[in-house]
């Protein structure tokens, strides 16, 4: 599975679209890592437990949106964006989106 | 009186201390945290990274790759402190802006490494995104988080 967030792949050209595929999760916060992060707050510096957090919540979103690609009987997935939106303190979405499509090698160029 | 003495220093000096506090602990940090960056950036420096949608043509690249950084970081009392007091006058708050630059190079440089780890060498579509995170319950804390994404490339020396 190729994910890229550009239009077009090298080498490659797109011989069926299959629409717009998304993952996504919600993420909260835990407690715990707050304690840290309300210290933080104090002090300053970088939130290394929250970017984790992050991290992980994109990649699980990536995961999902992979599968649903997959569902679809794609082999690449162009033009993905991410998006995130905070629902409540404490917790936040993590989407990301793109167009499922087929490629091919081209011979041309 | 004694008893309103204390209540002067519990209302005012506890604040006042952690101000003064933060205010040092705050710019070590972000001094540090600024060296450090540099530092990456010139390892990152053969990395390059263009806002381009189209792919160039005389490049022979490989296949793609998303790759992205983020990183979230956290204000300081003292920050918080100045920009409070900032949003009665208006204007800039000069704070908050070391704060993002800081978040931003970071995001980006953590992208690079990602690029390097996969054997990139051009990441290109660069996208940056900021979000901000709410980390206490009743007292809102503020930190903010970049994001910097894009398609990594292996530029092979054949192509060009």
């Amino acid at each position: 599975m190729i994910v890229s967030n550009m239009e077009e792949i090298p080498g490659k050209r797109v011989v069926q679209h299959l629409g717009v595929v998304q993952g996504s999760t919600v993420q909260a916060k835990n407690v715990f890592r707050d304690i840290g992060a309300s210290l933080k707050n104090l002090v300053g510096g970088e939130l290394k437990s929250y970017t984790d957090l992050m991290n992980e919540a994109r990649q699980e979103a990536l995961d999902r949106m992979k599968q649903e690609a997959e569902a679809l009987g794609a082999n690449a997935i162009l033009n993905v964006r991410f998006a995130t939106s905070t629902i409540t303190q404490g917790a936040a979405e993590l989407l990301a989106y793109g167009t499922a499509v087929v490629v091919e090698e081209s011979t041309i160029g | 009186m004694d008893e309103m003495s204390l209540e002067f220093v519990l209302n005012f000096g506890v604040p006042a201390v952690l101000i003064v506090v933060a205010y040092f602990t705050g710019s070590l940090i972000e001094q540090r945290h600024f060296r450090r960056i540099i530092k990456k950036e010139n390892e990152l420096r053969d990395i390059l990274a263009f806002a381009i949608r189209r792919v160039p043509k005389d490049f022979a690249l490989l296949e793609p790759k998303l790759v992205c950084g983020s990183a979230v970081i956290s204000v300081d009392y003292f920050k918080k402190f100045a920009a409070g007091l900032r949003g009665i006058i208006g204007g800039r708050i000069g704070t908050y802006e070391s704060l993002f630059e800081r978040a931003r190079r970071e995001a980006i440089v953590r992208m690079k490494d990602e690029a390097r780890r996969h054997g990139g060498n051009i990441v290109l579509n660069v996208k940056l995104e900021t979000a901000r995170i709410y980390a206490g319950g009743g007292r809102a804390t503020v930190s903010v988080e970049a994001m910097a994404y894009g398609t990594a490339y292996s530029k092979s020396d054949g192509g060009a």
